[in-house]
């Protein structure tokens, strides 16, 4: 069956003329269907998909494909499209639809992709667990009573259970990381500036970036080499040319030195999390990897510095949504401060009502100093930890979540003990690195654990290479839930 | 007792850039309400700003010419507050590191030159408008002006009186026009006034509690809000009361000042730096470019215009104020063979007066330096006397037709025939004998009289002057 098959192999089929994208979009969609209670998807375009589908034939048919022509995907609600609404996760923007798309919705359609729909996340991608969502959670495939992580939980569960090969996601504290940690996938977070953050409606503008969740280092490689690149529309974007796919695969890897921080590695890491790590390092160094002790002494600084600047932009990013021009507007406004509050109030879920209070509190006279500029001088602390250790090592190893998938529920009452599962992965956020999550083997219950590579930046390539490299040797990102297989 | 005030001012100098500050929208005044707003203007979700270059330079320009520091390094901000016409809900400003800090600009005031320093001047978006009228109960939003680019010029309090405050005003004005930065329009609200003022009794170093006025669009505005507001406050003081630190708006209508809302001044801007833009960067390359491609500024143009034309001090003034009179001036001065003396006075008299009966600019002038060279030339070489040539003016500003052609066809070519005008004065003499019989006992007002009367008879064609000679010659010997 085509959806045993990884984004890069469908790509060959496809080419070869093995199978054709209509053939193959009906089928994802299908599944989609069948498996609607996962809750994915938040948006579905059949039509548009099976119409790109068609064309996506002719251009294979007359030899004019693109690089990923004919290929279905999903992106994450959170980049703007013309065709379909973008709703962010949010009761805010339920009927928003905007009147262009997206740099990355641009570059792979360009490339020739075919949109199958928008995938459910958490509210303004605030959240871990993809429970925020005003259109409902999300379950975990491999364990339907389980979160599938997030914010990018819809695109994780969506490419786990195979309803579609791969998806685009965001990651702003390790909303791409965590779910394809916890969802049994491969997903890059790239470095600052690498992808254009273009119609990609922002939570924390220094932090956001956009990238793909994939089935193998492959396959994100082949999405990256389409989605990154410099673009005048983002200020913050890189000018600099980006790496082909087979470049970001085949970097040398003889001697390649492994850094092991040992705060990655302490007693708060659930052991068998830590077992399937060490297991994969192992494999590492049996591929001719040198392992390197290293040391982030002001890791666990990570979370406050975030959670003071990711919701600091927050507040201010989130302040057009004020119901003037377009979003939810509230029937009951019959002044302009109610305007503003009702809106608001109606329209915003409870975790982003709380991050905005908080950003708006370290932004205050009076506390500015003491938390906003406070954190951005941790922030550099943090930065100059990950080059010190770049002195000693190449690349940056470790678990990218302190645990394999909790329960739905779980963490809803507690916002602390959800906020630190990102431990491991927001402070490559604050230090703008690239980061990659692999699928390195399963915990007693069966569930995904999920090694995290943190590279130089710009050094994509060598996260990618490892992940190949190590891929060729397991197969743990082969595995299938197997009531999706 | 007595009483002194101190005046800042802050002036938003609106760039005369092609497209916003942030987007490519155009900046292009008096389109259909939101028909120039692009998404970036309308803060649609996902959008991001890119910085317009030529906003950096315009700025840069300015403080080279006002003598001020430029920032290699500035810094946008946004300013966090809800408006409806503000889209993104903050502004992008530049608050702790500004393009431009410091420098100065000298005035002339009654007790001689005067230098009012600049604290700085920042880059920074404007909001749209909000429309009142016509929505039954509703607002109405115009996004055309968010986005459009402001170079927001503020002085130290160094001001001390409402005419001082007036010329500072005057020589921004003239200084951003003459720069090409700006266009000067300020019914379009290119170049608006906000002015800080407080007053203190006379030797007093501390500063009394100031008071911000706002929505001030002309200099005859800015000085009656002044005005108005030095009185209201001297008048609380006297009374025993306090100044309340607020912002007032100006009412032109009624010439007062009245209290905003206290709520819009609780508030808190949350200023942070922009994550969406990284810090502005001007090279020593770039500066050192826009130092060398500087334009003539108003005080040199004023130095050279008394040097080079013999002008006076305040006719140099005058024209340097707004330096296309200057550059009507110059060109007049080549129209009309090099007389300059003519050009002035023609330029600032009749010009200037017609100009401002009908409320034109000196861009809108009707009548062409060439037309108005030509004009003055025949005055000059004789051909026409200066009353006929008054109404020669009239009749191009109204009809625009040539200098030439007009004098022929209406027989207005002067007089010099002596005899004829020695004919004219005789029969004048012998038709008023009365009034000749005064001159010749001494009243020699009444020669007056009798040249009028010569010119009436040739029909404004005899040179008075020859005619006044004439008939003193004849009367007196």
């Amino acid at each position: 069956m085509p959806h045993q098959f990884s984004l890069t192999t469908l790509r060959g089929m496809l080419r070869r003329r093995e199978i054709s994208s209509t053939e193959l979009t009906q089928h994802f969609l299908n599944r989609i269907d069948q498996h609607a209670g996962l809750n994915a998807f938040i948006s579905l375009d059949h039509e548009g998909a099976l119409e790109s589908a068609k064309k996506a034939d002719a251009d294979i048919a007359s030899g004019q494909q693109g690089a990923l022509t004919g290929l279905p995907i999903a992106h994450k609600d959170i980049f703007c499209t013309r065709r379909l609404r973008t709703t962010c996760g949010s009761k805010m923007l339920s009927n928003f639809t905007a009147p262009y798309d997206a740099t990355i919705v641009e570059r792979l359609s360009a490339a020739g992709v075919v949109v199958t729909g928008k995938t459910n996340m958490d509210e303004f991608a605030m959240g871990s667990s993809n429970e925020t969502s005003y259109f409902g959670n999300v379950q975990n495939p491999w364990d339907t009573t389980r979160v599938p992580g997030g914010s990018s939980g819809g695109s994780a569960a969506a490419v786990a259970a195979r309803l579609v090969p791969a998806a685009t996601g965001t990651d702003t504290g390790g909303s791409i990381r965590q779910p394809a940690a916890f969802c049994g996938l491969t997903g890059l977070k790239p470095s600052y500036g690498r992808v254009s953050r273009y119609g990609m409606i922002a939570f924390a503008s220094s932090l956001d970036q956009g990238g793909p969740l994939a089935q193998s280092a492959e396959d994100a490689a082949l999405l990256l080499s389409v989605m990154a690149g410099f673009d005048s529309r983002d200020s913050t974007s890189i000018n600099e040319t980006t790496p082909t796919a087979e470049a970001l695969l085949s970097k040398p890897l003889e001697g390649i030195r492994l850094g092991l921080p040992t705060e990655f590695f302490d007693t708060s890491v659930d052991a068998t999390v830590l077992g399937q790590v060490r297991e994969a390092i192992g494999v590492f160094e049996s591929l001719g990897a040198q392992l390197v002790d290293v040391s982030l002494p002001n890791s666990s600084a990570g979370i406050p510095c975030y959670y003071v600047i990711a919701p600091a932009e927050a507040s201010s990013n989130l302040s057009r949504f004020d119901g003037v021009r377009f979003g939810h507007r509230s029937e009951d406004a019959p002044d302009l401060k109610s305007l503003y509050e009702n809106s608001r109030a109606e329209g915003f879920g409870d975790e982003v009502k709380r991050r905005i209070l908080i950003g708006t509190y370290v932004l205050s006279a009076g506390y500015y100093d003491a938390y906003y500029l406070k954190a951005q001088k941790i922030r550099r602390i943090i930065s100059d930890d990950f080059a010190r250790a770049f002195e000693k090592c190449d690349v940056i190893v470790g678990p990218t979540s302190p645990t394999t998938a909790f329960a739905i529920g779980e963490k809803t009452k507690d916002p602390v003990s959800m906020y630190l599962n990102d431990i491991f992965t927001n402070t490559v956020n604050l230090a703008g690195l690239p980061g990659l999550s692999l699928p390195v083997g399963f915990d007693t219950a069966g569930l995904p654990v999920g090694m995290q590579l943190i590279g130089r930046f710009m050094d994509e390539a060598s996260l990618l290479s490892l992940g190949h490299r190590y891929q060729q040797e397991t197969d743990w990102h082969q595995q299938m839930p197997e009531a999706f297989s | 007792m007595d009483w002194e005030c101190v005046i800042g001012l802050e002036v938003h100098v609106q760039l005369r850039t092609q497209s916003k500050i942030f987007s490519g929208a155009s900046t292009a005044y008096g389109a259909a309400p939101n028909t120039q707003a692009c998404a970036v203007d309308i803060g649609l979700p996902g959008v991001l700003p890119v910085m317009n270059r030529e906003a950096a330079l315009m700025a840069a320009r300015f403080g080279i010419a006002v003598d001020a520091t430029i920032h290699p390094v500035s810094v946008f901000a946004r300013k966090n507050y809800f408006y409806p016409d503000l889209p993104k809900g903050y502004q992008i400003s530049q608050f702790e590191i500004p393009i431009v800090e410091g420098g100065h600009l000298d005035i002339e005031t009654p007790e001689g030159s005067k230098t009012i320093r600049i604290t700085r001047a920042h880059l920074e978006e404007d909001a749209g408008k909000s429309l009142h009228e016509d929505f039954h109960g509703f607002t109405g939003i115009d996004l055309n002006r968010a986005g459009t680019p402001l170079l927001e010029i503020v002085s130290e309090p160094d001001l001390s009186s409402p005419e001082e405050a007036v010329a500072y005003l005057k020589k921004l004005h003239g200084l951003v026009k003459a720069l090409k930065i700006c266009d000067g329009n300020m019914q379009e609200g290119s170049f608006r006034c906000d002015a800080n003022v407080s007053v203190r009794p006379k030797g007093e170093s501390k500063l009394g509690t100031r008071t911000e006025l706002k929505n001030i669009n002309s200099f005859r505005f800015v000085e009656q809000a002044i005005n108005f507001e030095i009185d209201r406050q001297t008048t609380l003081l006297e009374e025993g009361g306090r100044v309340i630190q607020e912002t007032r708006l100006y009412d032109p209508d009624k010439n007062t000042t009245r209290p905003m809302r206290s709520k819009e001044e609780a508030h808190d801007y949350r200023y942070f730096p922009d994550p969406d833009l990284p810090p502005l960067t001007i090279s020593e390359e770039e500066i050192r470019s826009l130092r060398e491609s500087m334009p003539e500024l108003p005080d040199a143009r004023y130095q050279r215009l008394v040097r080079d034309y013999g002008l006076t001090e305040d006719e140099a003034s005058q024209l340097t104020q707004d330096l296309e009179w200057a550059d009507f001036f110059e060109s007049l001065v080549t129209a009309a063979d090099g007389e300059s003396r003519l050009s002035v006075n023609w330029l600032l008299g009749d010009l200037a007066s017609a100009l401002n009966r009908e409320g034109l600019a000196i861009s809108e002038c009707p009548v062409s330096t060439q037309q108005l060279g030509a004009l003055l030339k025949r005055i000059k070489d004789g051909t026409i006397s200066g009353k006929i040539a008054k109404k020669i003016f009239a009749t191009v500003w109204e009809n625009g037709s040539d200098i030439d052609t007009i004098i022929e066809r209406e027989g207005l070519t002067q007089i010099t025939d002596h005899n004829a005008i020695e004919a004219a004065v005789d029969t004048v003499i012998a038709s008023f004998p009365a009034q000749a019989d005064q001159v010749r006992s001494g009243e020699e007002k009444v020669i007056g009289f009798l040249v009028g009367q010569v010119m009436k008879a040739t029909a404004g064609k005899a040179n008075p002057k020859g005619v006044n000679d004439i008939v003193r010659k004849k009367l007196l010997g």
